[in-house]
């Protein structure tokens, strides 16, 4: 265990990029998710724009079949697992201790090796447009379109890219979960956690119960399109739907896996800026569960036409149903919290605000879908494509977007610019509405999803042109919080208190910019919004715990990034058992990748990392440079 | 949050969940652990809905020998027993019999190995390859994956008595060989189900 000062020598003669890679600190990892993040979802953004021009006029000829088909299939990939999942592990990694009371996650160094992982699977996804084009069988990748007969090589950059990163995201999410129950401050009670960290862990609970049946189905496909395997193929005995259960046993829980940190981010903003605790806490958090409980109650319902039978498909539906239950008691809470309320309407309260009745356009029209026999009529259609995307941007987005405008000062020092911000929402919402509604209509009137094109007169002529202007103005709003982004890093005023909003959760006591430890000394929490309630009842500032003390922490390490390392050259090698006229033989790539990700682990599980302590006259130094 | 553990009368009953971080590892593990139990129901359940589809290959009543499959149970259950022994010493603070019992579980681990890998080319000798149908290819998923949770355990726990061949118990290693002996049990009883799902009643013909 060497002392601090000798740690923070070696930390100076680090590079910037080396601390950056070996870092184990939830707050620069929080950050790391947000870019690789952000740089995901621009890219499927522009996949989904070039999707637009295609479909703006009838039989148009800007991308082929082929094309298009490899743009669908990445789009719905990379939003859900290599953007959504991630912008929202940036917000739990970054928050989540600092709400509950403590100075990290519980395991610093699985918290990185996730990050990489994820990382470096979505790479190894990503580079498959190098290699012969991307996945072309929907992000659904149904058999046998996905299986070894028809899906070419992209399928399994799709199989092993995804199982890689779906590592990633099961560790990071056991160690969230293990965050919240053991590393919670004295006086923080499960019931006075704040609903981001409830509706966090059980989204995280939701993970380890839904990307280990994904990661199955995955191998059982990998196993079918590199070895033969028969488990698709029906001559052989194999069974085809048995894919499709596979698939959204996982799929659905998907959902909510995305959409609760969302709930959780909106039931934080919009108690902030209406100047009230949130309505109904007890009923949000068993709201929540149900909601997760029953998210595991309803895959069938993305099956209806798949001809199980009326019985299945009736107890599917009811279930299905039933989760508008407590997603309605959500809504009715949200809105009663801003009942009589002190409103402030800057961005971050906009897009919370807004998410409520555009989450409801989007329960209405599920709620419809569940319907078996009208279901029939909307499968497949544009219908359902509206619908999916009223959940997603106008629900997850948003979501994203408020937090990231509220929890902005926190994380970088200033806030983003309010005009600029106004501008987005507006462009952005405006976009939305117009891209998403008129395809409710062009479904009902018959045109087929995942089609590249249609044929003039037929009436679809003026709505898809709409729908692509949407798309393109919803663009423009995403191209101005870029902008925004970079015009505040340079001209915004540098925030110093540590309570800009004036807010209600433990995040807001500490100073900004926060130090690597969090807190010098653990606060004890003697209600739900701790810091509010130290605001009224006492000095507000949060009482501290313990006596000043030394201060354990990890080590950094270059580990983590190894192993994602040796995961993708591994997983490249397996995807060359496939490929025509590799260069080199497979076994010669996939070896050293094994070894590499192997011997990383040995390495780590061989070598005691004690971590080093930061001493109390340190400590002292280090508080009073902040304050 | 720093851990101050009494060291004064020598090491604590419980070394395993004495300090955060023991006690961080032991829930953590358990949540993975539930992962992976809804992982292996999936392949379970992939089995189920395909045993039956042999595609005129051999079936289960053709191949499965129950001596064998007896002999292979009872090695990884007394294996599991070894296990729960090692960690009685632990907690007794016996590094001597923790070590002797940890390295007793590897053995029997290596015999349940050796055993599993001859099944498999008795069966290919048989006729089922692992593309012969959807029957063969799921029973080599399904089992093959237990193996190789078998030889991952093995390699985890054999690196754990090589590592701390002479370090006696500490609180550092303690919750080591603790979620290590955890994970020898989880794959223990997904035997027992194995056991149960796909050789009973593929002999019964349930």
């Amino acid at each position: 265990m060497a002392d601090y000062s000798a740690i923070i020598k070696e930390k100076k003669d680090k590079s910037v990029l080396m601390d950056w890679l070996t870092t184990v600190d939830h707050k620069k990892l929080g950050v790391m998710y947000l870019i690789a993040g952000t740089l995901f979802f621009l890219k499927a953004g522009l996949m989904a724009v070039f999707m637009r021009i295609q479909l703006m006029f009838p039989e148009s000829n800007f991308l082929d079949g082929q094309t298009y088909n490899e743009f669908i299939t990445m789009h719905g990939t990379i939003m859900l697992f290599l953007a959504a999942t991630p912008l929202l592990f940036a917000f739990m990694n970054y928050i989540i201790p600092l709400q509950i009371g403590a100075r990290d996650v519980a395991f610093p160094f699985v918290n990185a090796l996730g990050f990489w992982i994820f990382f470096f699977g979505g790479l190894l996804l990503s580079v498959s447009w190098f290699f012969g084009g991307a996945p072309d069988a929907g992000w659904t990748a149904y058999v046998p379109l996905s299986a070894g007969d028809y899906g070419h090589l992209g399928m399994d950059f799709y199989v092993i890219g995804l199982q890689i990163s779906g590592i990633g995201t099961l560790i990071s999410a056991i160690n969230f979960i293990v965050t919240i129950v053991n590393m919670r401050a004295p006086g923080m009670t499960m019931m006075r956690m704040p609903l981001f960290c409830w509706t966090s862990l059980v989204t995280s609970l939701l993970i380890v119960f839904a990307f280990t049946p994904l990661a199955a189905g995955l191998a059982l496909l990998m196993l079918d399109r590199l070895f033969g395997a028969q488990f698709f193929s029906p001559d052989s005995g194999g069974n085809a739907v048995l894919w499709q259960h596979i698939f959204w046993i996982f799929g659905h829980p998907e959902v909510y896996i995305l959409v609760l940190p969302a709930f959780g981010i909106i039931s934080e903003v919009i108690p902030a800026f209406s100047r009230k605790r949130l309505f109904g806490y007890t009923a949000m958090v068993f709201a929540t569960l149900i909601i997760a409980f029953l998210g595991f109650m309803v895959w069938v319902h993305h099956m209806f036409t798949v001809g199980i039978g009326p019985v299945t498909n009736s107890v599917f539906a009811i279930a299905t149903m039933a989760i508008g239950i407590p997603t309605g008691i959500k809504i009715f809470n949200w809105l009663f919290t801003m009942w009589g309320g002190k409103l402030t309407f800057n961005t971050a309260m906009l897009c919370a605000s807004s998410f409520v009745p555009t989450f409801v356009l989007g329960g209405v029209t599920g709620v419809m879908l569940s319907m078996v026999p009208v279901d029939y009529l909307y499968h497949d259609t544009y219908f359902v494509v509206a619908h999916f995307h009223y959940i997603i941007v106008g629900g997850i987005v948003l979501g994203l977007l408020a937090g990231l405008y509220y929890w902005y000062p926190k994380m970088f020092g200033h806030h983003l610019n309010e005009k600029l911000g106004m501008l987005m929402f507006w462009m952005f919402y405006i976009g939305f509405h117009m891209t998403f509604f008129v395809q409710h209509i062009l479904g009902l009137i018959g045109m087929p999803r995942r089609v590249y094109t249609y044929l003039e007169g037929q009436g679809m002529d003026t709505m898809n042109l709409i729908s692509s202007i949407g798309a393109f103005l919803m663009s423009a709003g995403i191209i101005v919080l870029v902008i925004n982004i970079v015009y505040s890093a340079l001209k915004s005023e540098r925030v110093v208190v540590s309570d800009p909003w004036d807010a209600r959760t433990l995040e807001w006591s500490t100073p900004t910019p926060i130090p690597e430890y969090n807190f010098a000394q653990v606060p004890q929490v003697r209600s739900l919004d701790p810091l509010f309630y130290e605001k009224i009842h006492g000095d507000g500032k949060m009482k501290p715990a313990e006596p000043l003390s030394d201060i354990h922490m990890p080590n950094g390490s270059i580990l983590p990034f190894i192993i994602g390392i040796g995961m993708f050259v591994w997983g490249f090698g397996m995807i060359m058992l496939n490929m025509e006229n590799a260069i080199i033989t497979p076994y010669a790539v996939i070896i050293p990748g094994f070894l590499l990700t192997f011997g990383s682990m040995l390495v780590r599980s061989i070598k005691e990392d004690h971590g080093y302590h930061i001493t109390v006259e340190e400590l002292k130094k280090l508080e009073k440079e902040v304050s | 949050m720093a851990d101050h553990v009494d060291m004064t009368k020598g090491l604590p009953s419980n070394p395993e969940k004495a300090t955060l971080e023991g006690r961080n590892k032991f829930l953590g593990f358990w949540i993975f652990l539930s992962g992976e139990t809804i992982m292996f129901a999936t392949f379970f359940g992939a089995f189920l809905g395909l045993r039956e589809g042999t595609a005129g290959g051999p079936t289960a009543e053709e191949l499965f020998q129950l001596p064998l499959v007896f002999i292979m149970t009872m090695l990884l259950l007394t294996s599991s027993l070894t296990s729960v022994l090692a960690m009685y010493a632990m907690k007794r603070n016996n590094f001597k019999a923790m070590m002797i019992w940890m390295s007793t579980t590897v053995l029997l681990g290596l015999a349940f190995l050796g055993l599993e890998i001859y099944e498999f080319v008795e069966y290919v000798h048989h006729g089922l390859g692992y593309t012969t149908s959807a029957f063969g290819s799921s029973f080599y998923t399904l089992v093959g994956l237990h193996g190789a949770h078998v030889v991952f355990g093995l390699a985890w726990i054999s690196t754990l008595l090589i590592r701390y061949a002479k370090s006696g118990i500490t609180l550092t290693n303690a919750p080591k060989f603790y979620v290590a002996s955890l994970y020898w049990h989880f794959i223990d009883v997904v035997w027992v189900f194995i056991f149960t799902v796909v050789y009973l009643m593929g002999i019964g013909g349930a």
